[in-house]
């Protein structure tokens, strides 16, 4: 509770700040000539407020933020569920995984942002082309996790399991695959937010709807407030859609323990 | 204690070479060894530390193809490559539970691989927990239980199979004395309500001989190869604590201990050295 108290008042303090300093009139200015300069550059809190207020009260937010926030799922889902796939086939296969190393690499170690225009060329300025710059950036966290966690399983539980009479694919859903989860589930926190940035870089760098068309619409008018306002409710689904993912895996990953861990009487 | 007919297991003149590292020499841990284990035998293994006790066990399992020599099962022949030994079960010394699986879930992982139905398979389950004292504990995670309890939870989980082999890797050394003695006394229990043929490996002469028709004494690696073979003709059934204060069983500590002392003390020598 304490904490709580305490969180908030560095929130409170940081916004008072920043109300003091870009309010005109309230601070003489001391390092710009003029009055209103700093909330020109900086914006000013309450006018962000009411920007956002006003998104929502009218609903114009609501078809941005549903096309941003359906780019990034769809590009979660997509790259997790293929880096799954993909991460468990090479990590099982000797061959693939020695034959396809460097490719993996090589795509691994691009800065993939650059791909965003060749995917605005290919799949145009809708949804499909921020979808694939958000694939091509959670697969990969989620490909190098499950291919980790899969050469991590311990050949005790892998020699147990083939005594009991496991077969191949027995093995795969009853060791590797579950083994293989709780590395998974530490990379999707990342991985949700890597799905966010493809979403708004994308938008960001063509696009008709979205938070990120909002906010390049509101920088071509100077119109600072509305740039904040659109980065507040982004950081605000952030941390909504990392908390999910948070309740999902508490969710599944109940057999892990917990440190110091005791029974209640 | 030998019944007609083939023996359960026979390693017939057994060597497992193993690659060196970095482009090393080989090291041979397993050196022409034979090693029967007739039908409701309790043989063990006992040898120094790092001898290859596990690798003869592994080659046994079918999870290690040896580098020369045949492995028998029940008279016949058992190939790695083709899968492992069916008819055995393996109690590793490491945990080999599943994590992320409860108690009556890990219990009955070998019956469902085996397609039995569920409520069949809780069936038997919760029987096997009753039987090694973990009636209740069958919703708890692995990581919920005690060293102790963990063990019998293993032993459930290879005994439900009822397989006609029992290959044991020092199951019990990492258990504290008192645990480790009322787990001993268990084993002897079940293994005489049904009599399977049991491998047990140990460096726990002691362990040995209070639970085995058998004792093998296993020569210091590389190159480890039976070097004894003891007969245990102690009256059973047998209590594991009391057994050990037996003239008989002192006598026969000494006897054994006089053939191991030297290969232990070799290995000892050859660890200092590397």
């Amino acid at each position: 509770m304490r904490l709580r108290v305490l969180q908030f008042a560095v929130f409170a303090v940081l916004i008072l700040l920043w109300h003091v300093f870009t309010t005109p009139g309230i601070i003489p200015p001391f390092y710009f000539d003029r009055d209103n300069a700093a909330a020109f550059f900086f914006g000013e809190p309450i006018k962000v407020f009411w920007t956002t207020i006003d998104w929502f009260t009218s609903g114009e937010i609501f078809v941005h933020l549903g096309v941003t926030l359906l780019e990034t799922v769809l590009g979660f889902f997509i790259g997790a569920v293929s880096g799954l796939g993909i991460g468990l086939w090479l990590a099982l296969s000797n061959t693939a995984s020695a034959v396809m190393e460097p490719y993996i690499k090589g795509f691994n170690s691009m800065p993939r942002v650059v791909l965003a225009p060749i995917f605005a060329v290919w799949f145009g300025l809708g949804i499909w082309s921020k979808v694939a710059l958000g694939v091509t950036l959670v697969f990969f966290v989620v490909f190098f996790n499950v291919y980790q966690g899969v050469r991590e399983v311990s050949p005790t539980l892998l020699a147990n399991a083939r005594m009991l009479g496991a077969s191949r694919w027995q093995l795969l859903r009853s060791i590797y695959l579950p083994s293989a989860m709780s590395w998974v589930f530490a990379s999707l926190h990342n991985a949700v937010g890597l799905a966010f940035v493809g979403a708004v870089v994308g938008e960001y760098l063509g696009s008709s709807q979205g938070v990120g068309y909002l906010i390049l619409q509101a920088e071509g008018t100077f119109d600072i407030n509305t740039v904040f306002a659109g980065i507040l409710v982004l950081t605000a689904f952030a941390l909504l859609l990392d908390a999910i993912v948070g309740l999902i895996e508490r969710g599944l990953m109940t057999w892990q323990p917990k440190t110091s861990e005791t029974e209640k009487i | 204690m030998t019944t007609s007919g083939a023996p359960a297991l026979a390693l017939e003149d057994i060597t497992c070479r193993f690659a060196g590292r970095d482009g090393g020499a080989p090291y041979t841990a397993v050196a022409s060894s034979t090693l029967r284990v007739a039908a409701g035998e309790f043989v063990s293994v006992v040898g120094p530390t790092g001898c290859g006790k596990s690798t003869l066990l592994n080659v046994a399992a079918g999870l290690l193809a040896p580098s020369s020599g045949a492995v028998n099962v029940f008279g016949e022949p058992l190939i790695a490559a083709a899968g492992v030994n069916r008819r055995a079960g393996y109690m590793f010394q490491a945990d080999a539970l599943m994590p992320w699986r409860t108690g009556i879930d890990n219990v009955v992982a070998g019956l469902k691989f085996r397609g039995v139905p569920r409520a069949e398979a809780l069936k038997q389950g919760e029987d096997w927990l009753r039987r090694v004292g973990l009636a209740g504990f069958g919703d708890r995670y692995p990581h919920q239980m005690s060293g102790g309890m963990r063990k019998r939870l293993a032993l459930a989980q290879t005994l439900i199979l009822s397989p006609d082999i029992l290959l044991m890797d020092e199951p019990f050394s990492a258990l504290d004395v008192q645990t480790r003695q009322l787990m001993e006394n268990e084993l002897l229990e079940l293994w005489a309500a049904d009599r399977k043929s049991v491998l047990f490996i140990t460096h726990d002469l002691e362990e040995a001989i209070a639970l085995s028709d058998r004792v093998v004494v296993l020569s210091a690696g590389p190159g480890t190869h039976p070097i004894g073979d003891f007969r245990i003709d102690l009256p059973r059934p047998r209590d594991v604590s009391e057994i050990r204060m037996t003239p008989a069983f002192l006598a026969l500590h000494k006897e054994i201990w006089g053939a191991m002392k030297e290969e232990v003390l070799k290995a000892y020598q050859q660890q200092k050295v590397a």
